[in-house]
């Protein structure tokens, strides 16, 4: 477990964090939260960056902070790799150098993926003999991914890697990260205020507000709750689904997931893969009969569970069973009188589209 | 075409301006470090005692290195008991009067550079594993050290004139301590020194156009190296 807790108030009357958490110490714990509400400071204190006024951060049984006992490792001891928004490269070494800073400073012994194989990965082959002012900015990130890896850190921070690109340069990178995310063997935590990137990479879920912590765990179950104003307001609010690609015809897709299957026209890769699908709330709906005639071929038999209150008093959302899987539906109040709608009753949804992220497991 | 004195004259104002900056680049760089980024009591003591060089006339910090450093002075009595060693009226010891004079002029510059390293360029190297003098000679160092040389370069030529701090404490004694300025001074108050005075003041501004090019070019390579548009 990475266990996080900590309090800090920047000047007299300034911003307050009191913020924590323990996440699984495997896999991608994304800090998701608007601007502002002490994502970065998380970040600053678990690196060593920011002293807090009190705190206690763990690795497993590896102590980094804890003020009660006034242990508090500086940054250089604490093996955090961190990925800053800036990059942050050297700009008198060369790429390789900027690579190899964090490696050869490394203990002797630790285990980590190689320079090669960290340069293969991040496919920075062609960059080695540069200076990172003839980078360009996805580049730089790149670089500053590998150099952060190869520290063989215990833990890999990520400040919001991606929010100083443009839209290009964000998709030129996030397909390499979801590569590093998948062949790292250490915990990251990654911060971030973009949901798609969320879909991208996360395994579990840390959502901030304001300085605290407002709920922690996995994704799939975060997105699925409707109690949380800052998932359940968005328009993007709905459900993360895994699914594998059953599949390909005519460009056509069918993805399985546990309790149906679902059809799009979005490049999903060969059948056989694994991803994860945001069915969005305000892209579901409900008819109590079958429906005929209709466009769209993406109808499933469900059983509605609950019907929950939305954000919009006019509105609600309903939780959806199709087998083991749930789904979220919005509807008007108006829609839900109209249909007589109550829990147990048998609906079809209406799937009108499928957003697809970029995580891939190799096939099944 | 010159006389050997006026060599003399020559040969000294650069051995002399040359040990000044090697005697106070390191001292320099630990003090604009200090002021740049120490937290502690007596900064702003620190930074005037650094600058009076400045404002206090040269000949009274002569003055001050002759009562500091003279053969019965507090700092001058044991050099002499315990080393022999003698700074007043000789090289040495005009090339100390320089190095106090110009101190300022490289902490400023120092300074200056230091404030343009990216103190989130050392945070990421704390990240990667570099302790404090590693990361201060990896990262810190490479990247103020056009600072560095723009301070160097300005104490060399400001040393090269320097005056009053050195009739000062090291007199006026030809092949000894007559670098440039004490010579063309000299010439002046010689009947008939006016041609020497005319050629040796045409070499120190032969000496600090020189210089200055020299300076520029070295900027430019290295903000090369350094990765910065030049």
């Amino acid at each position: 477990m990475i266990e996080v807790a900590l309090r800090h108030r920047f000047g007299t009357g300034g911003f307050a964090l009191n913020a924590a958490f323990s996440v699984p110490a495997t896999g991608v714990t994304a800090l998701f939260g608007a601007s502002g509400c002490g994502k970065s400071t998380v970040i600053a204190a678990i690196a060593g960056l920011l002293r807090p006024r009190e705190g206690r951060v763990a690795i497993g049984e590896r102590l980094l902070l804890d003020t009660a006992s006034r242990i508090c490792l500086p940054p250089e001891a604490r093996r955090c790799g961190v990925v800053f928004q800036d990059a942050r490269l050297f700009p008198h070494m060369s790429v390789a150098t900027n690579l190899r800073y964090g490696l050869r400073r490394a203990p002797t012994g630790e285990q980590g993926p190689g320079f090669g194989e960290v340069v293969e990965l991040l496919g920075l082959a062609p960059l080695l003999d540069r200076r990172p002012g003839a980078l360009s900015g996805g580049e730089r990130q790149r670089v500053a991914l590998g150099r952060a890896l190869l520290a063989r850190p215990r833990l890999l921070l990520m400040d919001e890697p991606l929010a100083a690109l443009d839209a290009p340069r964000r998709a030129e990178v996030l397909p390499f990260l979801a590569r590093l995310c998948g062949a790292a063997r250490l915990p990251i935590l990654y911060v971030t205020h973009a949901l798609d990137e969320v879909d991208a990479l996360a395994d579990h879920l840390v959502l901030m507000e304001a300085g605290r912590v407002v709920a922690h765990g996995a994704v799939e179950e975060i997105s699925a709750r409707t109690d949380l104003p800052l998932l359940s307001a968005r328009r993007d609010a709905g459900v993360l689904l895994p699914c594998t690609v059953e599949h390909v015809t005519e460009g056509v897709a069918v993805l399985g997931f546990a309790g149906g299957t679902l059809r799009t026209a979005a490049h999903v890769g060969p059948p056989g893969t694994r991803l994860r699908m945001r069915l969005r709330a305000r892209d579901v709906a409900v008819a109590t009969e079958e429906p005929r005639g209709l466009s769209t071929s993406n109808i499933l038999p469900v059983t509605l569970a609950a019907i929950l209150d939305a954000p919009e008093p006019a509105e609600a959302f309903l939780r959806l069973a199709a087998g083991p899987s749930l789904l979220l539906a919005r509807v008007t109040r108006e829609s839900a009188q109209r249909l007589a709608l109550r829990e147990g009753m048998p609906l079809w949804a209406l799937v009108k589209a499928v957003t697809i992220d970029h995580r891939g497991g190799p096939p099944a | 075409m010159l006389t050997p004195e006026e060599w003399d004259a020559i040969r000294l104002s650069l051995a002399v301006a040359t040990r000044s900056v090697a005697i106070s680049l390191v001292p320099a760089v630990a003090v604009a470090w200090l002021l740049a980024r120490g937290r502690f009591p007596g900064r702003m003591l620190l930074d005037a005692l650094v600058h009076l060089p400045l404002v206090v006339p040269p000949v009274v910090v002569g003055w001050a290195l002759l009562m500091l450093f003279g053969v019965r002075g507090p700092i001058g009595a044991p050099l002499d008991a315990w080393f022999g060693i003698r700074l007043v009226f000789t090289t040495e010891g005009a090339a100390l009067a320089t190095a106090v004079m110009s101190f300022p002029l490289i902490v400023r510059a120092v300074r200056l550079g230091l404030e343009n390293v990216d103190p989130g360029l050392e945070a990421a190297a704390r990240t990667l594993g570099a302790g404090p003098l590693d990361r201060f000679a990896t990262v810190t160092l490479p990247l103020m050290s056009p600072g560095i040389l723009a301070g160097a370069v300005t104490a060399f030529a400001a040393g090269l004139g320097e005056f009053g701090a050195v009739i000062t404490f090291a007199s006026n004694i030809p092949g000894e301590t007559q670098t440039l300025p004490l010579a063309i001074y000299a010439a002046t108050q010689t009947p008939g020194g006016e041609a020497m005075a005319a050629r040796l003041a045409l070499i120190s501004f032969a000496l600090a156009v020189a210089g200055l090019l020299l300076a520029e070019v070295i900027a430019r390579r290295m903000h090369l190296l350094l990765g910065r548009a030049g």
